[in-house]
């Protein structure tokens, strides 16, 4: 017979390892200082193409906008023979029997956020429902967020908790936790919150919903990199790291596969660990990817916008 | 993915342990990103600067500076005899009493400024015949050695013309002529700390770079010939040991300053015993750099590594001693280890090298009897498994733990990428153990509590005590050391002091 929830004793999170604000800053811009030329940038970004969730998170998705997402994602950019395909489509949870449909038998997983997202604020057992509703349409991926206010409020136990039930909810599916670090305010909470998702069986820890300023910086991914390392050394078990928002450009997406060469390694130097939660992204890497091909810049309009 | 074929491989030592390690050799490896040494111009032949001209050596001899990298030969510079650092001296001096002493300060400041904006005009060129000649890695010499340069010259060139601001109600002449004497591992950096300033307060300079590293200062006389400062004012000459010698020795220096062993510090200490020579020595350190259990660890040891690897080791503050509380100690030890791992060690002139050559055949010998030292004495040794260029002086990140105060690699300098780990249990522990050390250059302290900062601070006998960060500098700090580490301060407005005279 398990203990009821209430009396397992889980770790101290208040005592999380400090994070040094200048420190992990300077560290990670060391990580742009890397020089990417030639087949190392070629197969780098060939790299960031096959890590990317595309996503769709707006009011107004369609069937019909996410059918387009879904073929892009297949179909990068046919133009260019011998691309990889992204890993993911990312949408909502009502979304993901269509997406479920249009990628059939292309390998790439449906994502689907859950748990009220992007607030969170919604009672628990809809958060619940919500993810089970999104597994049962056929979800590979679900995204949660995590209760920032009653991670505020100290109660690390109740936001514990809701992870570990999500992730019961969402039985064969991935979890990635996302911690909306721009709503958390020091490298010191992210390192809190880390240790908290981790610790609750997420799969992956995610940076942001990309609703909210500021969302990925290098810093903020360094910080939950070194979380996993640390995780990873205590229990052997991996988790995925997925920086969400703000990384628009590949060169700044070669710089963030540096930092995981460099904290991580190779064994997460795959779209199973890591992933980039990025729309526009796709496209300047497709740009990058033409021009070592042919040493031409095209201009933005010789690629799809889906 | 294009793999790179592994060569040389090291197997990792110490004992086998079954834990999991990361594993850093990705199949996603870096194309080399070599700077280009077409623009960089270094001539087959130096002769010494004397007078504001280039001169031959009365000596007639001259010997090679090599690049450390591929033990290739880059050029040939001058070897300076007694005769010629006599006609330096006396060309400082005519320089000194008919010019520069009678200049107003505002002149002399716009001569330094100009200097300044040439160096940082021609840092490109600067940085990569840094590299060649010494061997640091181009990232380094381009983001800290040329900048940081500059930055000196800029900063003492404002000093010129408010040094009654800098010692209110005193007034202040020059010495004289400067002798100056540096050593081979921040060349370039080091001739600006010691010229600016003597510059600024009214000084003329005969300055000889270090035998290895000769062709920055030379560079620099260039520099300063374009600048167009008045023949005399800065003479630069090459050679070794007796060259240097010769500059202590000369009765007509009035200032000595000098960067280098204390081995070399004592000898010059005994030579101008009884005479009225000022002196400024900047000597060896063993820096203890102290990690309490409540740091921030990962930037700790981010701080560690910078404070050992930055410059091969090669760096008289370098963060030789790491001091670990002994609940962290395994946390720590393993971090740094797998920090190692990611080390690009290479060729010096690649964007993406970390660690380059060790600066001379010389001083590898010297690194490696200390590593087999540190064996013998039973210490256990860790090195990363780089691999490591076929020719060329190169040596791997190394880390001894189990280390105890007795033992010779965790008293002496080793100066190289050695560091040997020693653990502790109490605050008064670790300060006893810091400061049993003949020197006092710097520190560092690693603790997420603010008081315990200033405690440790107040008690460490260091010249500069780094917290929470490592192997930071800034033309306006005052850097210099305690006990055998020398005396004297370079840099800021005490690195004026050891040039001016002082009067009511």
């Amino acid at each position: 017979m398990p203990l009821p929830r209430e009396k397992i004793i889980r770790p101290d999170f208040s005592l999380s390892p400090r994070i040094d604000q200048v420190g992990v800053e300077e560290r990670a811009s060391r990580f742009t200082k890397r020089s990417i030329k030639k087949e190392t940038k070629l197969n780098g970004l060939k790299l960031v193409l096959n890590m990317i969730d595309l996503t769709t998170l707006e009011g107004k998705d369609t069937d019909g906008k996410v059918k387009q997402l879904c073929y892009k994602a297949m179909h990068p950019h046919d133009a260019l023979p011998g691309l990889p395909t992204v890993a993911a489509v990312c949408v909502y949870p009502t979304m993901v029997k269509v997406a479920k449909k249009a990628l059939e038998g292309s390998g790439i997983k449906v994502a689907s956020v859950t748990t009220a997202f992007p607030s969170g604020q919604a009672p628990r057992d809809v958060k619940i429902r919500d993810t089970k509703y999104a597994v049962a349409n056929g979800a590979d991926e679900v995204d949660m967020v995590i209760s920032r206010g009653k991670f505020h409020a100290g109660e690390y136990n109740f936001v514990y908790d809701e992870i570990a039930m999500i992730k019961e909810a969402c039985g064969e599916a991935r979890l990635k936790v996302i911690l909306e670090t721009g709503e958390l305010g020091t490298y010191d909470k992210v390192r809190r919150a880390s240790d908290i998702a981790m610790q609750a069986g997420a799969d992956f820890i995610k940076t942001s919903t990309g609703k909210i300023q500021p969302a990925a910086t290098m810093p903020v991914t360094l910080v939950m990199l070194e979380a996993i390392r640390d995780f990873y050394y205590r229990t052997g078990k991996m988790t995925g790291m997925k920086p969400a928002g703000g990384i628009s450009k590949s060169k700044l997406a070669l710089h963030y596969l540096v930092m995981v060469k460099e904290v991580l390694g190779e064994d997460w130097l795959s779209n199973e660990w890591f992933r980039f939660g990025a729309s526009s992204l796709a496209n300047d890497v497709l740009m990058q990817l033409v021009k070592e091909e042919t040493g031409l810049y095209q201009a933005g309009n010789y690629f799809s916008a889906d | 993915m294009a793999t790179k074929k592994k060569a040389v491989r090291s197997k990792p030592s110490g004992k086998k342990s079954n834990t999991i390690r990361l594993k850093f050799d990705t199949s996603w490896s870096y194309a080399p990103a070599p700077e280009s040494k077409s623009a960089a111009t270094i001539d087959k032949q130096y002769d010494l600067f004397i007078n504001g001209t280039w001169q031959k050596p009365l000596s007639k001899k001259y010997f090679s500076t090599i690049n450390p990298a591929n033990e290739e030969k880059l050029a040939e510079v001058a070897e300076a005899s007694e005769a010629d650092v006599n006609k330096a001296v006396d060309a400082a001096r005519t320089a000194y009493e008919d010019v520069w002493k009678k200049m107003p300060p505002k002149e002399r400041a716009k001569y330094i400024f100009r200097i300044a904006r040439i160096v940082q005009e021609k840092a490109r060129e600067l940085a990569i015949i840094e590299t060649l000649d010494g061997g640091k890695p181009i990232r380094e010499s381009r983001d800290f050695d040329v900048p940081t340069a500059a930055n000196h010259f800029f900063y003492y060139a404002g000093w010129a013309d408010k040094l009654e601001y800098a010692f209110p109600n005193r007034r202040t002449s020059p010495l004289g002529v400067a002798g100056q004497i540096i050593p081979w591992n921040f060349p370039l950096l080091m001739a600006a700390w010691k010229i600016a300033p003597a510059l600024a307060t009214g000084n003329t300079v005969v300055l000889k770079p270090a035998e290895t590293t000769p062709l920055t200062a030379l560079k620099l006389a260039e520099i300063i010939q374009e600048a167009d400062l008045p023949p005399g004012v800065v003479n630069i000459l090459t050679g070794a040991g007796a060259t240097g010698a010769a500059i202590v020795n000369h009765p007509g220096i009035n200032k000595i300053a000098f960067t280098g062993s204390t081995e070399v510090g004592k000898i010059i200490q005994r030579a101008i015993a009884g005479t009225n020579k000022k002196a400024t020595l900047e000597l060896g350190g063993k820096a203890a750099n102290i990690i309490f259990e409540d740091a921030p660890l990962d930037q700790a040891v981010e701080g560690v590594i910078n404070g050992i690897f930055f410059n091969q080791g090669h760096v008289c503050c370098a963060g030789s001693r790491l001091y670990v509380q002994e609940s962290v100690a395994k946390e720590v030890i393993r971090k740094l280890k797998d920090r190692m791992e990611s080390l690009l060690v290479g060729d010096p002139l690649d964007k993406n090298t970390d660690i380059g050559a060790i600066n001379s055949k010389q001083q590898l010998d010297t690194i490696r009897k200390y590593i087999s030292i540190g064996k013998k004495e039973g210490a256990e040794m860790y090195e990363s498994s780089c691999r490591l260029p076929g020719k060329g002086f190169y040596c791997r990140p190394t880390l001894f733990t189990n280390v105890a105060q007795s033992n010779r690699i965790a008293q002496e300098e080793i100066f190289g990428p050695v560091l040997a780990i020693i653990t502790f249990r109490t605050d008064d522990e670790v300060i006893e153990k810091a400061n049993n050390s003949p020197y006092g250059l710097s520190a560092g302290v690693w603790t997420d509590k603010g008081s315990k900062i200033f405690n440790m601070t107040k008690r460490l006998r260091a010249g500069v005590v780094w917290a929470n960060t490592f192997n930071k500098f800034d033309p306006a700090s005052p850097f210099g050391g305690y006990k055998e580490s020398g005396f004297g301060r370079e840099g800021g407005l005490h690195g004026l002091l050891p040039y001016v005279q002082l009067t009511s």
